[in-house]
């Protein structure tokens, strides 16, 4: 695991915030400039992608599909056969749950070197309400063999992590979203599959984000220390292969943890450190998520408030779990 | 020997080795792949322009997909008769352990089989993007995929149709068996396909029709007059008449053996209409 600082309680400040989506364009658009082997494919997305400075600077290497996403899936997985490595854009619910089985057959069980790049995913793409905010993506994604799931949690991460994908030979799910949200991590950081990153030190709670969550629960972290609880933050940016040594360090220090994420609590990362933690080490452990619902319309602020998945919410959850210790 | 009656030889051997395959583990599915006997064979045997050997980004070389993948044993059967593999190898179809999976799949590593298929509707999208990296590679050679009739119900079909002449996709030959049969009973009865050859143009396909697609000399030229249709920003599909199960009389145009393997008994008597050419495995 990498450590971010040897301070007691690093703290963690920023001066922009941007969407996630914007750092999945731009690292594209790097490797558009950098990897002539990649190709972008997209069913009508591509504002909304922020695709735009690919397909401007690589206009023969993209492929506008249309609103087909089947079909968009069959093609990235043709498109490897030839050396080509095809990154996907749409939105995370017609990039899992209308094409699964194209995913599964084609992809996934096919081994192909496609890259599933998921926008908009969770409740805070907001007003557009339920039809488009999936909450069961990575559930989705995980169970597929070979798959391997990311969620970056900014602006900076979700660049690196796009080029990042590219060197990784096999199917890969990215997601992010479109709320803008404070860059907190490097510029030039790389970005390594699987292994996930502390962001504070702590002694009485773990704290394990992703995405959108990992921001709250450094917020989190400070309200918690101002009430005397020192919580360990780590950003698992990588639900799968999950780090699972991290996991099991950070508790045996903190004897409990709370789970983080803009999904479902069926069939999300808190299913997966569960599921870590039950064969290795049990300890008390709370999960923050949506709990078996839809969604529905609001900005991305209420519905995160009313689903539960802020800083008020993690701060609440470690209260409760270090009460179970 | 004409190279026809060579070819044909070739078949009598393939049928012999589908009906000992699917007898052999009691499942799989012998009447689409007696079917398409002479297709694949002429497309292995003689259209297709191949590399020695295997490689999965076959750059320089045709590429074939078959979409309805459950006519395996008639892909496997043709793959090990050109040399991907041990034709020995035929005898582990449907087994534990076996590269032949029930449907084909390039999870166990068999030369030959470029993305599994057999949930249906898939292939037609993948032979595109297959086309699609060739013209970006500036490879010249063609892809061919084949499809089943009642397969084109998926949907996904219908979007890979509309984009590949919006696409001008023009270095594929897509061809469906019209074998008119499906699990359920004919075609025609289950979900009538209505106008496939009127149904393609009207999606800007150019459309060849093979109207004896069990007979080598038609398709061979039939695939000839495809192949000279190819470059000129038309996709090509081929409509390829066939009857399913052919060659077997007892088979022969019923969807009934469409999912079920032959007894003892109605082995000996399909083995007695096709004689051993090439040596059985």
């Amino acid at each position: 695991m990498e450590r971010m600082g040897k301070e007691k309680m690093k703290t963690y400040t920023y001066t922009e915030k941007k969407d996630t989506r914007s750092g999945f364009g731009a690292g594209l658009a790097e490797l558009g400039r950098t990897n002539p082997d990649v190709v972008a494919l997209c069913a009508d997305l591509t504002p909304s992608l922020k695709m735009g400075e690919f397909i401007e600077e690589n206009p023969e290497r993209f492929f506008q599909v249309g609103i087909a996403e089947a079909n968009m899936m069959g093609i990235a997985a043709g498109m490897t056969i030839g050396g080509k490595i095809p990154f996907t854009g749409t939105f995370a619910n017609f990039a899992t749950g209308r094409v699964y089985d194209q995913i599964r057959q084609s992809i996934a069980y096919s081994g192909k070197n496609v890259k599933i790049c998921a926008s908009h995913a969770g409740l805070t793409l907001g007003e557009d309400g339920a039809t488009h905010q999936i909450l069961e993506d990575i559930g989705l994604m995980k169970m597929l063999p070979g798959m391997v799931v990311i969620n970056p949690c900014d602006f900076n991460q979700t660049k690196a992590a796009t080029i990042a994908i590219a060197k990784h030979k096999g199917p890969v799910y990215l997601r992010f979203g479109r709320p803008k949200v404070p860059i907190f991590t490097p510029d030039d950081q790389t970005f390594e599959i699987g292994k996930a990153i502390q962001l504070t030190e702590g002694t009485d709670v773990t704290i394990v984000a992703t995405g959108h969550l990992v921001w709250e629960a450094l917020e989190a972290s400070k309200v918690l220390l101002d009430k005397g609880i020192s919580a360990e933050v780590i950003n698992i940016h990588t639900i799968k292969p999950l780090d699972d040594k991290a996991i099991l360090d950070s508790v045996a220090k903190t004897g409990c943890i709370v789970t983080a994420e803009e999904h479902n609590i069926f069939g999300g990362l808190g299913e997966s450190v569960a599921r870590v933690l039950a064969t290795n080490s049990p300890v008390p452990q709370e999960f923050v998520g949506t709990n078996d619902t839809f969604g529905e319309s609001g900005t991305p602020a209420q519905l995160m408030e009313k689903y539960g998945l802020n800083s008020a919410a993690i701060i609440n959850k470690a209260e409760t779990v270090i009460k179970r210790k | 020997m004409s190279n026809t009656k060579h070819l044909e030889d070739i078949c009598t051997q393939t049928r012999r080795d589908i009906l000992r395959m699917v007898h052999k583990v009691n499942s799989g599915h012998p009447g689409g792949s007696l079917g398409c006997t002479e297709f694949l064979v002429a497309l292995y045997n003689e259209i297709m322009d191949r590399k020695e050997g295997f490689d999965m980004d076959g750059i320089g070389e045709d590429l074939f997909f078959l979409s309805n993948g459950h006519i395996s044993p008639v892909f496997y059967s043709v793959l090990a008769r050109v040399g991907y593999f041990p034709v020995e190898e035929l005898s582990t179809f449907r087994l534990i352990d076996s590269r032949l999976q029930g449907h084909p799949t390039t999870h166990e590593g068999l030369p030959g089989v470029r993305v599994a298929s057999g949930s249906l509707g898939q292939g037609m999208s993948v032979a595109l993007g297959a086309a699609e990296v060739k013209k970006l590679n500036g490879d010249e050679k063609i892809v061919y995929s084949l499809h089943g009739d009642g397969e084109l119900q998926e949907g996904q079909n219908w979007e890979a149709i509309m984009y590949a002449s919006a696409k001008k996709v023009d270095n594929i030959i897509c061809t469906v068996d019209l074998n008119g049969q499906q699990i359920d009973g004919a075609t025609d009865d289950v979900l009538p396909m209505g106008d496939l050859k009127a149904k393609f143009e009207a999606f800007g396909w150019t459309v060849i029709e093979i109207k004896e697609g069990n007979n080598i000399e038609a398709i061979l030229k039939g695939i000839a007059t495809a192949k000279s249709k190819t470059g000129k920003g038309k996709p090509v599909c081929v409509l390829l008449k066939t009857v399913m199960g052919n060659g077997v009389d007892f088979m022969m145009h019923t969807h009934e053996w469409h999912g079920k393997a032959p007894n003892d008994e109605q082995l000996a008597i399909g083995l007695e209409q096709n004689s051993e050419t090439l040596g059985d495995y």
